[in-house]
């Protein structure tokens, strides 16, 4: 058993798990906080009524946000010492930074909140919960920071002898032009998933007929606006995204368009059955020029292709292969994409429905396309990492170490230990994650039954 | 001081903090399947740590955290070295973080029943492991010239780093008693307090053995052994007064005074340690230093500046949550979940 494809397997299991709850905890705790807020201002209770009931949905997603977040601290140790090793002059700062900054923010307020409806004001409660959320939005940026660092570093210097990175500038690892991009479109990532997660779980109460409808339509108004927000902006940074990786990483973009050949000017591939044998596509759909146009935002540019970013490679690093899994990051990209673009859809359509007064409530058909709609934005954000991290490939650090030498050494750590940790957390995850979701479910189903008269 | 020996105590403070605070949360964990009969007794036992639990556990990620960027070569051998047992700890965490959060959410006995087996597993394991892991480390084990591990899994299991962890185990058991002796009501707070005397009595016991066998193991090699004695005695005096204490029933003195023992004994066995970070069993020439295992100065400096700023800052407010909550936990209350 190759503990090199175990260790790698492993990582995106787990980390791709971390990341189903961490979006949702970014966005939604930032919702809360906005509601308690509004009810603090206004002493309306439907604003109070609504926090309680989101929260617990926030509070179930948090608990495992946090355990699996646990596992991810010590993992660049158990399966990666030697990335660790490599990395550790740079890649630790950021994380030290974000425990002491962000995690004792978050865990600590999150206590007071969950426990101190009344032991403290209601100023205060609403207070600890923006503290828990800011918290929260702190952690994404330092982790970002170190993840950036691998997709493009920045303020390092080699060793002498090549064997890791020393940091020069502290500054500009905090500041790399990476995360600048990636923190905000996590960001939005991170409302857009609260808001589908409040709309499509409102649109299930409305079909059962349970809940407190004012409470509910209230939720899906403020959802819809909170939810345009993100979709609209997630959508804007993702373009000047691939902008900024067209230059920095060209071979994750070639790829994630399946561009075997450079084009001048460069067609847009809508569907595409990419064949890496034959190095050429299957049933390609095609806008003329508009990749051109994406890119850098004309219709005549050059973009580089697979061809000609392999040869540069080849030239800069030596002989090897430099390209990752055409198909995988072509889809992740497509994925992610088209489902941003539903979400915008579904989110205009519910927004001109609410501006006409009608509730959702009275569109069984659109409710249920509601409650289906909550998975698209864990698509997204799933191949969205995919895209980011599988693009990258071969390099765990970009241009300059391999994920092939990253692993801990088979003299240490075992195939069979790896196998024995995958199987063991993998399993553990799926379950409690599962287990999760039984939970909404069944909070849910504990809301009171609307009366004939409240439900219209 | 240099940064590097600066850094090697900020480490043991994080882990000085860690075990203090962590220390009575899972001896809550371990106590409270046989402490608390019926449910809302559990519940009561449970909302004693069930605002702190997770600001808590924090302090052994920011240690994780801060070992990574000031030694990343021991974060890299210890944790890839020490590889099933952190993959059990882990598992142990998941599940008890997880218990905190999911027992309640439904009535059922079973379901109820099975979380608080959970969550007593993911308390006794932790504690137990950790103790494990320091006896080691402070012992050595093998490492090759490349600062690899190279014991494998049984290696770990050796009498002194198991009896380390048997005196996790009881001095956790002892201070969370306490704690619960201090928090709860309704009868409850007395029999803790018998707990916490009988469990002074096996930590006495356990670490004079732990002690004595620490002397030919440890101490004995130790660069640095007068700083290491002076913690130890402290830690023993310490372990001494709060005999006293809890004999008296004075809760709240016999609480600090466990919390000076557990301080004492991890600043003693780090001093024990220092200069080396993780000694090699194999060849002294191996052995990871605070020179061969530490990040670059630039990032050290960034570091001590980072830290000296936010620990403060994280103490003031971890200390106002305590404030807050600092009222008995009764049955009767109207409980949180
Ligand atoms: C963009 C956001 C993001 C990303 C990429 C990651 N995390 Fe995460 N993590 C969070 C955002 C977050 C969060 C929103 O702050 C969480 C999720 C739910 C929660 O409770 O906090 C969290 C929890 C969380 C915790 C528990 C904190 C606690 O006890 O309160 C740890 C130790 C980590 N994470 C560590 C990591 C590591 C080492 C990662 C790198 C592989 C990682 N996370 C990826
Ligand atoms: C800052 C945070 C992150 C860091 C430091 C990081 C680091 C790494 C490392 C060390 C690997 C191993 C190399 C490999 O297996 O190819 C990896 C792979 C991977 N990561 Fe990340 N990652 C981070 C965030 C994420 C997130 C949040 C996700 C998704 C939810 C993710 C998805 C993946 C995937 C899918 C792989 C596998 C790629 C492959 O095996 O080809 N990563 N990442
Ligand atoms: C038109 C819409 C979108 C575009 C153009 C876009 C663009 C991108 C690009 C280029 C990347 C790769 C960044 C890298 O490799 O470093 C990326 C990553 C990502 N996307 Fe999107 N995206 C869009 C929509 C969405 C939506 C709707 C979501 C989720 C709700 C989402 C979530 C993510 C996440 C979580 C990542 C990984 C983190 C990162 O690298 O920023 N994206 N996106």
């Amino acid at each position: 058993m190759d503990p090199l494809v175990l260790a790698r397997w492993q990582f995106a299991i787990l980390t791709i798990i971390h990341f189903f709850f961490v979006p949702l905890t970014l966005g939604i705790s930032i919702f809360l906080a906005i509601l308690e807020t509004a009810y603090v201002r206004t002493g309306k209770t439907v604003y109070r009524d609504a926090v309680k009931f989101w929260g617990k949905v926030f509070l179930i997603n948090f608990a495992l946000g946090v355990v699996s977040g646990i596992v991810q601290e010590f993992q660049f140790g158990l399966n990666w010492s030697e990335y660790a090793r490599f990395m550790g002059d740079i890649f630790g700062a950021p994380l030290a930074v974000e425990a002491l900054l962000a995690f004792y923010l978050e865990s600590t307020f999150i206590g007071v909140w969950i426990f101190g409806w009344d032991k403290v004001s209601p100023k205060v409660h609403a207070t600890v919960l923006w503290l828990t959320a800011i918290g929260s939005n702190l952690s994404a940026i330092w982790i970002l920071i170190a993840n950036s660092f691998m997709q493009h570093p920045t303020g390092y210097t080699m060793k002498p002898d090549n064997t890791g990175v020393l940091m020069v500038n502290f500054g500009q690892v905090a500041t790399n032009p990476n995360v600048l991009y990636q923190f905000p479109h996590v960001f939005f990532a991170g409302m857009s998933t609260a808001a589908f997660v409040v709309i499509g779980l409102s649109a299930y109460l409305y079909l059962k007929k349970r809940g407190d409808k004012a409470m509910l339509d209230m939720s899906v108004r403020w959802a819809t606006i909170y939810g345009l927000i993100g979709v609209i902006l997630v959508m804007t940074v993702g373009h000047f995204q691939g902008q900024f990786l067209v230059k920095e990483q060209p071979s994750k973009m070639a790829a994630a368009e399946a561009l075997w050949h450079s084009e001048q000017p460069a067609h847009f591939s809508f569907f595409a059955i990419p064949d890496e044998k034959a190095q050429t596509n299957h049933l390609d759909i095609r806008i003329p020029a508009f990749l051109s146009y994406l890119s850098y935002g004309d219709f005549h540019s050059k973009v580089e292709g697979i061809d000609e970013v392999q040869k540069k490679m080849e030239a800069k690093y030596g002989p090897g292969d430099y390209i990752p899994p055409v198909g995988v990051t072509y889809w992740s990209f497509r994925l992610m994409v088209y489902s941003g673009g539903l979400m915008l859809l579904l989110l205009l359509y519910l927004w001109y429905l609410n501006s006409k007064g009608i509730s959702l409530a009275e569109k069984p058909w659109f409710a249920k396309v509601m409650v289906w709609s909550i998975l698209l934005p864990y698509l997204a954000s799933t191949t969205g990492w995919m895209m980011a991290e599988i693009g990258r490939q071969p390099w765990v650090v970009y241009g300059l170490l391999r994920t092939k030498d990253g692993v801990s050494p088979a003299s240490v750590v075992s195939g069979g230990e790896v196998l024995f940790s995958l199987l063991s957390l993998g399993v553990v995850y799926i379950v409690l994650t599962y287990v999760g979701v039984k939970l909404v479910v069944k909070h849910l189903h504990a809301a009171p039954a609307q009366t004939p008269a409240a439900a219209d | 001081m240099d940064l590097k020996t600066l850094w090697f105590i900020l480490i043991t403070v994080l882990f000085t903090g860690f075990f203090f605070l962590e220390g009575f949360d899972y001896g809550v964990g371990m106590l409270l399947p046989f402490l608390g009969k019926r449910d809302e007794e559990r519940r009561a036992i449970l909302n004693t740590i069930g605002p702190f639990w997770d600001g808590n556990e924090v302090w052994m990620i920011t240690a994780g955290g801060a070992l990574f960027a000031s030694f990343p070569q021991w974060y890299a051998t210890l944790f890839s070295g020490f590889y099933i047992p952190l993959v059990l700890m882990l598992l142990a965490l998941i599940f008890r973080g997880v218990g905190f959060e999911f027992r309640s959410q439904k009535e059922d006995s079973g379901w109820r029943g099975t979380w608080d087996w959970l969550i007593w597993l993911g308390s006794l394991l932790p504690a137990l492991l950790w103790g494990v892991a320091i006896a080691n480390i402070v012992r050595g084990v093998p490492i090759d010239a490349n600062m690899h591990y190279t014991g494998g899994f049984f290696n770990l299991l050796n009498p002194y780093a198991l009896l380390g962890g048997i005196t996790f185990v009881v001095l956790f058991l002892m201070h969370g008693a306490t704690y619960l002796a201090l928090k709860l009501t309704n009868g409850l707070e007395k029999q803790a307090a018998r707990i916490a005397n009988r469990m002074w009595v096996a930590t006495l016991v356990v670490a004079v053995l732990f002690l004595l066998y620490s002397y030919p193991e440890v101490l004995s090699k130790a660069q640095y052994l007068g700083i290491s004695l002076v913690f130890l005695g402290i830690a023993v005096v310490a372990l001494l007064v709060d005999g006293y204490f809890l004999k008296k029933g004075e809760m709240l003195k016999a609480f600090w005074a466990g919390g000076v023992t557990i301080l004492g004994v991890t600043a003693g066995f780090f001093a024990a340690l220092y200069p080396n970070v993780m000694p090699s069993s194999t060849n002294p020439a191996y052995n990871l230093t605070i020179y061969n295992a530490s990040a670059s100065p630039t990032t050290l400096k960034v570091m001590t500046v980072v830290a000296l700023v936010l620990v403060p800052i994280v103490l003031v407010y971890q200390g106002w949550t305590y404030y807050t909550f600092r009222q008995r936990i009764s049955v009767k209350d109207k409980m949180t979940y």
